[in-house]
């Protein structure tokens, strides 16, 4: 994993905690559907994306939105769109 | 030397958790003085001392968990000189009879249950008690009205106040959730009724109207629900308002009570008010607003005071319908499953379509099955017409 993206995922991950404080980021498999893996409901799975938004100011339109299931969906999303 | 006893403050009630002291060994005391906090798992509770004395020990201390009779703490009458191995000051020569009557004979302590009457709290002040994983009922207020301020907060953490664990707490409230719900099924007849809500012209409109808008202006599908229901109940406002001493008083404005599920457990169902009357871009701010804040344990009272109607959403995770029970002293509760393809017929045809159920849970008190009918048909029509939910 390169630098750039092993920060993404340090970012992604605290957004998420911001969220779901109970979550233990290093018990999160990169490749199997975060919302199988963390209680999110839709709103929180908007704050999530939100503060994605915010952080990195990438946007993400929504017909987009049923692309980003995995973490790994996220972190390649992102990657390939930060300014 | 007067035993006083922590007291059973309901009939549910087999044991209680000690919170707080207002007092230490060599206060003196009147009858009828709060002197301790217990927290009974639905509330905490102010107990009061039921006779004059002098405090001579704490035998409980704050944050165990004591059956109900067992001695909190013990009391010298006024008068008596305490034991000769006692580290406490003697009664300082009060000379008064020791209370006649009935009350030397009775319990040694009567309880205030002041849920109903707890000083407000600051949304400040009870964010920074959770984050400090104190009980905030328990603390004292110097702010008006004795409202407790975050100061208090500040204050009570700096002296090492009691903190509720977290498991504590949960227990807590499912405790509570169970006490209302028994309420609610005992004395409410409920109905049900469910409707299949055809939802492929909502959600290409909804669709529509999110794209190009920035992030943070977007707008989710239970949005639009609320705002369903909350119209729908313009119609049929039987089933929006309360069930008190025997009669139902109807609102004329709809303040849902939107059911959050809290992480860790339990849930709660403040208030999002004047649904009917708000554009959907002000009801999507509000409930991020109030799920934000009912998470964080900052509610306003009037949020969990007042809801005239419950509604419910269990789509997120896949339950295809929910039939609720609903929270007294509402007579309805609105249910909405998952939004997703099923079979439907059109034109004599069978096709895939997204498809929504939507259930009711009414009281026969105030209505029957017809005025529930018409309801979920109005709400399944406001649906097809997404374009009257934005602004009316």
């Amino acid at each position: 994993m390169s630098k750039d993206r092993a920060q993404l995922k340090a970012t992604a991950l605290a957004v998420l905690r911001g969220i779901a404080p109970e979550v233990d980021p290093g018990d999160i498999e990169p490749a199997i559907p975060l919302r199988q893996q963390v209680d999110l409901d839709s709103m929180d799975w908007l704050n999530f994306l939100i503060g994605l938004h915010q952080r990195l100011g990438v946007d993400i339109p929504e017909a987009d939105y049923a692309r980003l299931v995995t973490l790994d969906n996220v972190l390649d999303y992102l990657q390939a769109r930060l300014p | 030397m007067i035993d006083f006893k922590l007291p059973s403050l309901g009939a549910d009630m087999d044991q209680g958790k000690l919170l707080q002291w207002h007092v230490k060994p060599g206060d003196s005391v009147k009858r009828g003085q709060v002197i301790a906090v217990v927290d009974t798992s639905k509330a905490a509770v102010d107990v009061e001392c039921w006779d004059d004395g002098t405090v001579h020990q704490l035998v409980v201390q704050p944050g165990e968990t004591v059956p109900v009779g067992t001695v909190l703490a013990t009391l010298l009458a006024p008068g008596e000189a305490a034991p000769a191995a006692a580290q406490a000051p003697a009664a300082q020569g009060t000379t008064g009879p020791a209370p006649a009557g009935p009350t030397t004979a009775g319990p040694a302590t009567i309880a205030a249950v002041a849920a109903a009457t707890r000083p407000p709290v600051s949304p400040s002040a009870r964010k920074r008690a959770q984050e400090l994983g104190l009980a905030v009922e328990a603390l004292q207020g110097t702010g008006a009205q004795g409202a407790v301020t975050l100061a208090d907060v500040e204050a009570a953490a700096a002296q090492g106040a009691v903190a509720a664990t977290p498991a504590d707490r949960a227990q807590a409230m499912r405790r509570a959730i169970a006490a209302a719900m028994s309420r609610s099924k005992r004395e409410i007849p409920h109905y049900y009724l469910s409707e299949s809500i055809p939802m492929a012209h909502a959600l290409a409109w909804l669709q529509q109207r999110n794209e190009g808008q920035a992030i943070t202006e977007r707008i989710l599908p239970a949005v639009l629900q609320l705002k369903a229901v909350a119209l729908a109940l313009q119609r049929v406002p039987q089933l929006n308002g309360f069930y008190r001493q025997d009669q139902f008083d109807m609102s004329g404005a709809v303040h849902a009570g939107v059911a959050i599920a809290l992480r860790g457990g339990g849930l709660v169902a403040p208030a999002l008010h004047d649904v009917q009357a708000k554009p959907l871009a002000q009801l999507m701010r509000e409930l991020a607003d109030l799920v934000q804040r009912a998470r964080a344990g900052s509610l306003r009272s009037s949020e969990m005071s007042d809801p005239t109607i419950t509604v419910t959403n269990l789509g997120d995770q896949g339950a295809e319908s929910v039939f609720g029970v609903i929270y007294p002293p509402q007579v309805a509760l609105v249910g909405f499953g998952t939004v997703a393809p099923r079979p439907w017929v059109v034109d004599g045809e069978v096709r895939a379509l997204p498809l929504l159920t939507a259930s009711l849970a009414a009281d026969h008190r105030v209505t029957d099955g017809h005025q529930g009918a018409l309801f979920l048909a109005a709400l399944r029509e406001l649906l097809q017409t997404p374009e009257q939910l934005e602004t009316t």
